[in-house]
């Protein structure tokens, strides 16, 4: 029997083969060329990434020392300046993204996914209102920070924790969509074992689905404040100033500056040192970035729960 | 079956229990009435965005006539008297969006044919993450790229001549910014749509085969159009990140509005516009202070149609497949 079956396999296999050979000389040119097209679009998208870090690498490498580290900018003395003041603020500022972004963003992922009931025009509503936010433009958080936070309600001036609010504002729809995934992900079959066991709705959520889906949250979380880590214009409207010669603090009405601002500062001036400085202060952040990219793909591909 | 199957929907004697909590459960309901709040936080966001935009663009609308701002071509808020066209910088804006889409639809496209159709599962393990990584770079190093290596490395050495008015010399234009953005909209275009091929039933391909059809024609004829309105909304999706794309243009397109498609140009995009005036020392009440926001309000709403239709796009293709 299974001989016989082989031997049928094998024939089919050849006759497929020969059918396939038998193609039109037509389609097999265009087959390939349209294989040779695919393969160059996929290598133009990496050459464009290539190209970037190594020219990235060949401007910055002079201007990279520990001094990028520990000076403050200078307009006067490019050789002597630094990021100290801007890598202090952006760290500032994605504390304070985490604190706000974390509670919230799997506060309300937990509510649409537990508890909203998807039928109910107002949790549709949200729903669709999350996946807008996502893609609404970052300048126009700044707008918002700027009329909202700086000045308007909030009116807290142009400090640093209005960019730290007005960024976790920016990315915590991305939270919310990783968490609401990562929920979901987790099979009902759970939930309906830990309910059959006396546990309430939340008791449920804490310790079930929550320890569970921690993975996939942690994941999107790094993706989010990578993504805040690296946006520029909506702190140039909320007030990160470049020449801040001083560790920045929270709440301190003296300004404050961030790594991306002070790249791009540097970035707008003509001569080389400065050219090198934001080639240097680019490749330092995008050491950093690619750390917490890398992480959180490991962390996606290490903890993913086949249920 | 049918006498146990009678005798299991009477009860079994006695009242039935009633499944309730045996106590009220404040706590559970203190619970979600905060989950909902952490909820409705979104709505407020969106709710923030309007009213902020609405105040100041309602106050520029009693100095500049509507239609001047709609429908004239002259962006000059500097000069005196001042003008507000706001069609100058709009054209700005999708004159890189052009050539932008001209560069990564078919380049993201082309990935994500490659990877959901031809690549081998090993190579598409790695070669999905390295693009993916692609869309995390901070779009301040990708505007540096643009305006330091595209223009003077790419652009004007192979830029024919004088054509459209020549390359050499000009240290911003249109079309740097515009690769520096199709470089930023690939992984973006090339993600979502290679998800949406992938989603194709493994028989629609297999049934194509079996009638003789090459893998290109499977791909072209079978694959792409019963993913397509995954791929066009990852393409409307692009094109809204490429409307508010900001740093990308500030560093590499210029800042002289000019009502003009040509891609050797300098230009002004409406966020480069709203980046370079609305800097911490701009006073309140100002008419410059309220055209950054009616210029804010331009590029919400049409960023906000693009969304919209994205979405709806998005949601018809899952329904069909999953």
């Amino acid at each position: 029997m299974v001989p016989r079956n082989r031997l049928a396999v094998a024939g089919a296999r050849a006759t497929t083969l020969a059918m396939l050979r038998n193609q039109p000389r037509g389609d097999v040119i265009r087959n390939a060329v349209f294989a040779g097209f695919l393969l160059l679009a996929v290598l133009i998208a990496l050459a464009g990434l290539v190209a970037l870090l190594i020219q990235a690498f060949a401007k910055g490498s002079s201007a990279l020392s520990p001094e990028l580290f520990t000076n403050p900018p200078s307009t006067a003395f490019p050789e002597k300046a630094g990021f100290r003041p801007a890598i202090i603020g952006s760290l500032e500022l994605i504390a304070g993204v985490i604190l706000f972004v974390i509670p919230v963003g799997v506060g309300a992922a937990i509510y649409l996914e537990e508890y909203a009931d998807s039928s109910r025009w107002w949790n549709r509503l949200i729903e669709v209102n999350i996946q807008n936010l996502a893609a609404v433009p970052s300048i126009i958080y700044g707008i918002l920070g700027l009329a909202f936070i700086v000045r308007g309600p909030l009116d807290l001036g142009f400090i640093l924790a209005a960019g730290s609010l007005t960024l976790a504002l920016l990315v915590l729809p991305m939270v919310i969509i990783a968490a609401r995934e990562a929920i979901r992900a987790v099979p009902d079959s759970i939930r309906q074992g830990s309910l059959a066991l006396g546990a309430t709705q939340w008791q449920t959520i804490r310790r079930q689905v929550l320890p569970a889906s921690i993975p996939g949250i942690a994941t999107g979380v790094i993706l989010a404040v990578s993504r805040a880590l690296g946006e520029t214009a909506p702190l140039l409207l909320v007030g990160a100033t470049v020449f801040v010669t001083f560790d920045p603090t929270p709440f301190s009405p003296d300004g404050y500056s961030a790594m991306p601002v002070q790249i791009f500062n540097y970035a707008v001036r003509p001569q080389e040192e400065f050219q090198a400085l934001a080639a240097a202060g680019i490749i330092v952040m995008l050491i950093v970035l690619l750390a917490m990219n890398s992480f959180a793909i490991w962390l996606r591909n290490r903890y993913e729960q086949r249920w | 079956m049918e006498a146990s199957g009678a005798g299991a929907s009477e009860p079994a004697g006695g009242t039935p229990r009633r499944l309730q909590a045996s106590s009220p459960r404040y706590g559970e309901k203190a619970i979600q009435g905060l989950l909902a709040v952490c909820g409705l936080l979104s709505v407020l966001t969106t709710t923030a965005i309007i009213i902020s935009l609405i105040g100041p663009t309602v106050g520029f609308f009693q100095v500049v006539p509507i239609g001047d701002f709609l429908f004239g071509t002259d962006w000059t808020p500097q000069f005196e008297p001042p003008s507000f066209g706001v069609l100058a910088i709009v054209v700005g804006t999708l004159n890189v969006t052009l050539w932008g889409m001209l560069f990564a639809i078919p380049i993201g496209l082309g990935s994500a044919v490659y990877l959901s159709e031809y690549a081998r599962p090993r190579v598409r393990k790695t070669v999905k993450p390295i693009l993916e990584i692609l869309a995390g770079i901070p779009t301040v190093a990708i505007g540096f790229f643009a305006v330091s290596f595209i223009l003077p490395e790419v652009i004007q050495p192979l830029w024919p001549g004088e054509f459209l008015g020549g390359a050499t010399g000009k240290p911003f234009m249109a079309l740097a910014a515009g690769l520096g953005i199709g470089l930023m909209i690939v992984p973006i275009i090339a993600s979502i749509s290679e998800d949406a091929m992938s989603a194709v039933p493994r028989g629609l391909r297999e049934g194509a085969y079996a009638l003789g059809a090459t893998k290109a024609k499977v791909a072209i004829r079978v694959v792409f159009p019963a993913a397509l309105s995954g791929i066009v909304a990852s393409i409307v999706l692009a094109i809204s990140r490429a409307l508010g794309e900001t740093m990308i243009v500030v560093l590499a397109a210029g800042s002289t509005p000019n009502l003009t498609f040509n891609p050797v140009e300098a230009i002004q995009a409406m966020t480069a516009y709203i980046a370079t005036t609305a800097t911490g020392d701009i006073s309140t009440g100002s008419t410059d202070y309220q055209a950054v926001f009616a210029v804010g309000t331009v590029l919400f709403l049409m960023t906000l149609v693009m969304n919209m239709i994205s979405i709806r796009l998005v949601r018809k293709y899952r329904e069909v497949y999953e």
